[in-house]
């Protein structure tokens, strides 16, 4: 069986959805010959040709704002927006048109596209490469915000993803891009879209966490587990649309919650899952809902990243903070 | 030194202000007859659009953008086109939605605040009303695209005002029309007046025809109060499109005989003289001129239009007013093609409408 990294799992998506539905375009900057600046869309330009890998002009607001207008007449484009740091000038087309363009004509037009940049921090890039912004995109009704966090789901996640026919923000920790290999099938099978994924069961907390900070949070839990506290860890996976159930299920059992995201704290999604925990999930609470994030600062370069970003030892102390709470 | 490029624009026209034919008609308006649904639609979409602006001030409508004066630009465009083309309209497009087959009870429910309003039952893949500035024009390029690609017939055709120019969706669209030769056609509703904003003080360009020459696709400028201009012009970019040649710019220079929203008081920054000599341009009495002189339209021709037009004015009035808003909970029904499980909890509490806790 063969094993990938995340970056060639989402390779084999798109090769995948390219060849069972040529309604699927590829469009980005530099993602036909040079196959993308990561190498996504490496070999695909040979495999489906210009039309359909296609090198776009050196701007982010059209990218979005063409593939809505591709999206509506019928093709599922795929964009790269080369860094997260780059998104925002798309974020016009995303907000007023791809997000609502079903619910103002009352889904006579439509717009299954699918909008793909890396995130996050932590592979000592230059300015304006290391964004989690991930929370502004999950504000917005209409959209699905998705974050892969292994080759796994990397692959399972895209189908789906291209397969939808609303659009998907879909972001991709660029410090787990080749982390991790991972046996991936090229089976064409999807994963579920709006689902958590628990990913280690536990009695004592709950982790709850996405993206490339899975990996921490996971080396987390293997110390706790050396201390005698069981903990479960849920991979969030999509954000939007949120599958609080699972997260409720999970703490309304082990009764404490600590919530882990690369993201700054003030308005990071981790913010509405604590409210909603004290919402609909107060009295199965036993101490305080704990979030451990990046800090309310601009990311430092890269000299100092990783003292913004969460860090294993960080999680630790959260996680023993909230078991020891009386 | 030597001169790398040079650029002219050409501007066209075939009737003067009074209505007078200059030079020769284009092959498509020799015959006089033939002209008439070009000039039912403008005289129609000006009585639609004066009704609209009384249901305003009564209270019966939201706010509603006029597009008084520039009917030969909407109605002009819209003629070019054939079914498979698709329209990417701004906000004041009426005529040439009204000439796609779009519903003047669905305009009239768009603009009253309801999106049953935009789901088109004649046009079904035209675009509905684009409000953010320019961001149509990027759509534009996406459905050319996609029509190249999929070897389908007709292309996109976008309209946008000299506003909107200045904006960079606008540019970043014609460039990748240009270097993508796709089939697309942008018309600048050149109306000379962006909200409070003049032309003059839009840009410094001589023409806005010419922002498509850095493009590198044509650009040209016609007389937008003569609607044969209009048609030929878009006709010929429309063609260029069809024949795999790419896109084109057309810009259409009119004006805004009237504030720019029911919203704005254009007595405000603009002079009362300036706006009533604009009158001796008017689209609509330029070609009844013509028509009349030409022997093919006479005072019964026009009062038994009129009839017609209010009589199917009023229907559409009577269809509007009698429709009733739609249920709370449908503000979840078209978020996605199935709703996730997480909104069933809002969408019950929608339900029950604001007064309920």
């Amino acid at each position: 069986m063969p094993e990938t990294t995340l970056i060639g799992a989402i390779t084999m998506a798109l090769a995948r959805a390219m060849s069972e539905d040529e309604s699927v375009v590829v469009l980005g900057e530099d993602v036909a010959a040079n196959g993308g600046v990561f190498r996504a869309t490496q070999g695909l330009l040979e495999r489906f040709g210009q039309e359909r890998v296609i090198d776009a002009p050196l701007a982010e607001l059209a990218i979005g704002g063409i593939s809505v207008g591709m999206a509506a007449a019928g093709l599922r484009p795929v964009a790269e927006i080369q860094f997260m740091g780059f998104i925002y000038p798309a974020i016009d087309q995303i907000v007023n048109h791809a997000a609502r363009l079903r619910n103002r004509t009352r889904g006579r037009l439509s717009c299954p596209m699918v909008l793909r940049a890396p995130m996050g921090a932590g592979i000592h890039a230059p300015e304006h490469h290391c964004e989690s912004t991930e929370a502004m995109f999950a504000h917005i009704p209409g959209l699905r915000v998705v974050i892969p966090s292994s080759p796994q789901r990397a692959y399972g996640l895209l189908l789906a993803a291209i397969r939808d026919p609303d659009p998907v923000i879909f972001l991709e920790p660029t410090r787990i891009y080749r982390a991790v290999k991972q046996t991936v099938e090229d089976d064409g099978v999807a994963m579920p879209l709006d689902d958590c994924f628990i990913l280690r069961e536990g009695s004592d907390l709950t982790l709850v966490t996405w993206g490339a900070m899975v990996k921490e949070t996971l080396a987390a839990a293997d110390r706790l587990r050396a201390e005698r506290i069981s903990a479960e860890v849920i991979d969030v996976a999509t954000l939007k649309p949120l599958d609080f159930e699972t997260i409720l299920s999970s703490v309304e059992k082990t009764g404490r919650c600590v919530i882990v995201h690369e993201a700054a704290l003030t308005g990071g999604f981790g913010a509405e899952i604590a409210a909603r925990l004290a919402e609909k999930g107060l009295l199965s609470l036993q101490a305080p809902v704990e979030r451990v994030t990046g800090y309310d600062a601009v990311i430092p370069l890269f000299r100092n990243e990783h003292h913004y970003m969460p860090s294993e030892a960080r999680i630790l102390a959260a996680a023993r903070r909230v078991v020891a709470f009386a | 030194m030597t001169k790398v490029a040079s650029f002219e624009i050409h501007y066209s026209q075939f009737l003067d202000a009074s209505g007078t034919v200059i030079g020769e008609l284009p092959a498509s308006a020799r015959d006089p007859s033939a002209l008439i649904p070009l000039y039912r639609a403008m005289v129609l979409t000006r009585r639609f659009d004066a009704k609209a602006i009384a249901l305003q001030r009564t209270g019966r409508l939201g706010t509603y953008a006029s597009s008084l004066g520039q009917e030969a630009v909407t109605v002009g465009l819209a003629a070019a086109m054939l079914p498979e083309d698709v329209l990417l309209p701004t906000y004041r497009e009426a005529g040439a939605q009204l000439w796609r087959g779009v519903r003047m009870d669905e305009l009239l429910l768009y603009w009253g605040g309801d999106e049953r309003g935009s789901d088109f039952q004649g046009p079904r893949n035209d675009f509905p009303i684009c409000v953010p500035i320019a961001s149509q024009c990027l759509h534009a390029v996406g459905v050319a695209y996609a029509k190249k690609l999929k070897r389908e017939p007709g292309a996109a055709v976008c309209v946008c005002g000299d506003g909107a120019t200045s904006n960079g969706a606008f540019y970043e669209a014609i460039n990748y029309a240009g270097v993508w030769r796709v089939p697309a056609v942008f018309v600048i509703n050149n109306n000379q007046w962006a909200i409070s904003m003049p032309r003059s003080a839009q840009t410094a360009a001589g023409t806005l025809a010419q922002k498509a020459i850095a493009a590198g696709i044509p650009g040209m400028q016609v007389d937008g109060d003569d609607v044969i201009a209009v048609r030929e012009a878009v006709a010929q970019a429309l063609a260029r499109a069809r024949g795999g040649e790419g896109s084109s710019v057309v810009e259409a220079l009119t004006y805004r005989m009237t504030d720019h929203t029911t919203a704005d008081d254009a007595g405000r920054y603009r002079d009362a003289k300036e706006v009533s000599s604009q009158w001796a341009n008017d689209p609509i009495a330029r070609l009844r001129n013509y028509l009349s002189a030409a022997g093919v339209w006479n005072k019964n021709a026009e009062e038994r239009l009129i009839d017609e037009i209010n009589g199917e004015i009023d229907a559409a009035v009577e269809r509007y007013l009698a429709t009733p808003p739609m249920p709370p909970q449908a503000m979840f029904d078209h978020l996605y093609a199935v709703l996730p499980a997480a909104y069933t909890e809002q969408q019950i509490a929608a339900s029950r409408g604001a007064d309920h806790a």
